[in-house]
């Protein structure tokens, strides 16, 4: 976590990978316009050798043209339902996500510095966490009550995992130095917990949590596809980012498709931001190297 | 008692003799246990600063986690002024091999760690903290982390976090090791004087016999693994010293020739199988040292 300040070099650099990617994009998208040329005819006979269609480049070429996404997402943008489906998502997000920290984190801790802790809670752990959390969603629907519940308990487990996993191995990383210091000086156990474990893990929490709150994400929008978004809430607006894009996959909108995708990388990356953000207020010392 | 006094006052000095005895120390699960410390047996002299040298990795930090308090001998004892030690204590403060601030508290915090955590913060502490952070140069690094400080620094910040705990002993595990060749004579300086201001007990390990002729009373060198005392040397040289002088009287590089002639000797046994050629080369590497 190094600079603070957005260099005008780093600035440009950053704007001109999002240029050409999005021009790039546009070309791949546009590709049945141009493929048809003369001079692609190699290009197509290739396509063919390969089990293609000729007509336009593979993948990409399926793919609505960013022109056409801004297009769609204009269309969306003053759409009260579009936006109740951000606001679904991200509370569902922080729902799971603070739950999964305010359990995760105290868990994480008992586990480094309690042995016995350790010896009963672990191994069931361990057996829990390579279980995907989408692998939970069925069993989910069934036994919590609601529909909202079942989505919120999926998107804890995702983070929850990631943050016990980073406290526990943060905790035990602390090096053994500080401890026999804290001692000589006269602390208690208390003490050496508040004043020496717990800043000690701090780092780890914070990179525990930047990885969560990505898993989250990942596995909020999954949740709402499979789950049917809590349709029943009221179609569109009700059913979260995940399921926006569900009902324009069926309803055939792919240029709403992308709108919902574009929107969920642009919600994950203003959310771990916020997490970094706050992760530096509470480590000040990594800021200074 | 004014504030200084802990620091500066050339007190009678009436505590803080260290008596080793018949100590031993292994470690591993047989079969593979390997004993590290064996039947050792010495004293650190109340109010003189001892020096221990020997070869790297012959168990001297060993001995120090055991006179620390933070582990217990498997045989022996080990008292400071008659007294068993039993635990990790204030009385002994140790400056470890590489730094060991708490990375996320200021130079402040770190030196006001002893005081908060025994819940002693008094009027007089803060004035110690104080006086200390000007005596270590710190005062206007109060408000830096560790890793802000330079290597010197950093060691100067951990001298003022063990003193403010006014421990009878101090223990220094080579505190000075990785620190460039002019930081590290601007800290055996630093050390010597602080010493001879407080006449307090300290005990300084170390690998380099320069180090140990400027700062030591007595230097105890000792053996390779398993160690034990080898022999003891008495510097009488008068205080305070200057490094110059050191290199040229002949009293410190008689001191010196054997001091390396043992360590040479105890270095070629981690080398040389029964340790065959080990003294005669010793000897003449250690007569090179001295003419140099």
């Amino acid at each position: 976590m190094g600079a603070r300040t957005i260099s005008p070099r780093a600035l440009a650099r950053g704007l001109v990978s999002v240029a050409v990617a999005l021009l790039l994009w546009e070309l791949g998208s546009r590709s049945k316009q141009w493929l048809g040329a003369g001079v692609f005819a190699p290009v197509r006979a290739l396509l063919g050798a390969l089990g293609f269609k000729e007509t336009y480049l593979p993948c990409i070429g399926a793919v609505p043209p960013p022109s056409a996404v801004v297009h769609a997402w204009a269309g969306v943008i003053g759409d009260l339902g579009y936006w109740q489906s951000w606001g679904r998502s991200f509370l569902r997000v922080m729902g799971g996500f603070t739950v999964a920290m305010v359990v995760g984190v105290p868990f994480g801790l008992l586990l480094a510095v309690n042995r016995t802790a350790f010896g009963i809670a672990f191994p069931v752990f361990e057996v829990l966490r390579p279980i995907p959390p989408l692998a939970w969603v069925p069993a989910s629907i069934i036994f919590w009550p609601t529909q909202e519940l079942s989505i919120s308990f999926v998107t804890f487990l995702g983070a929850f995992y990631t943050i016990v996993i980073n406290v526990v191995g943060g905790a035990r990383a602390i090096d053994g130095r500080f401890f026999q210091a804290a001692r000589s000086m006269g602390s208690s156990r208390w003490d050496i917990f508040r004043r020496v474990i717990l800043p000690g893990t701090l780092p780890s929490i914070v990179v525990g949590a930047v990885v969560g709150m990505g898993i989250t994400w990942e596995v909020v929008v999954a949740a709402e596809m499979i789950s049917g978004g809590g349709s029943q809430i009221g179609g569109t607006s009700g059913g979260g980012l995940g399921f926006f894009i569900w009902n324009s996959y069926v309803g055939g909108s792919y240029e709403q498709i992308v709108v919902g995708m574009v929107s969920i990388g642009i919600a994950g990356f203003i959310s771990s931001e916020l997490v970094r953000v706050l992760g530096r207020q509470i480590t000040p010392w990594l800021r200074s190297r | 008692m004014p504030v200084t006094a802990a620091l500066s006052g050339p007190a009678p000095v009436t505590a803080g003799e260290i008596t080793v005895s018949g100590v031993s120390k292994s470690y591993g699960a047989l079969p593979f246990r390997k004993e590290i410390v064996r039947d050792c047996t010495f004293t650190v002299a109340r109010g003189k600063l001892t020096v221990m040298i020997g070869p790297s990795g012959c168990g001297k930090s060993t001995l120090i986690r055991l006179l620390a308090g933070f582990e217990r001998p498997d045989e022996g004892t080990i008292k400071l002024d008659g007294v068993d030690i039993s635990g990790p204590s204030r009385d002994r403060q140790v400056v470890f091999q590489e730094t060991a601030l708490f990375p996320w508290m200021t130079t402040y915090d770190n030196i006001l760690y002893g005081p908060r955590a025994r819940r002693q913060v008094t009027p007089r502490t803060l004035e110690l903290a104080e006086v200390l952070l000007d005596k270590v140069g710190l005062r206007e690094f109060r408000g830096k982390y560790p890793q802000q400080l330079s290597g010197g620094m950093q060691r100067r910040a951990e001298l003022a976090r063990a003193l403010i705990n006014d421990p009878t002993v101090m223990v220094l595990d080579e505190p000075f090791r990785g620190l460039d060749a002019l930081t590290k004579e601007l800290m055996w300086d630093y050390c010597a004087r602080l010493f001879e201001e407080s006449g307090r007990t300290h005990l300084f390990v170390t690998t380099d016999i320069d180090e140990a002729l400027f700062l030591a009373d007595s230097i105890l060198v000792m053996a390779n693994t398993p160690t034990a005392l080898r022999a003891e040397l008495i510097v009488d040289l008068p205080r305070p010293r200057k490094l110059a002088d050191i290199g040229a009287d002949d009293r410190a590089n008689e001191i010196k020739r054997q001091a390396l002639a043992i360590l040479h000797e105890e270095a070629m046994r981690s080398f040389t199988p029964a340790g065959r050629a080990g003294p005669e080369l010793a000897a003449a590497r250690a007569t090179a040292e001295v003419n140099r």
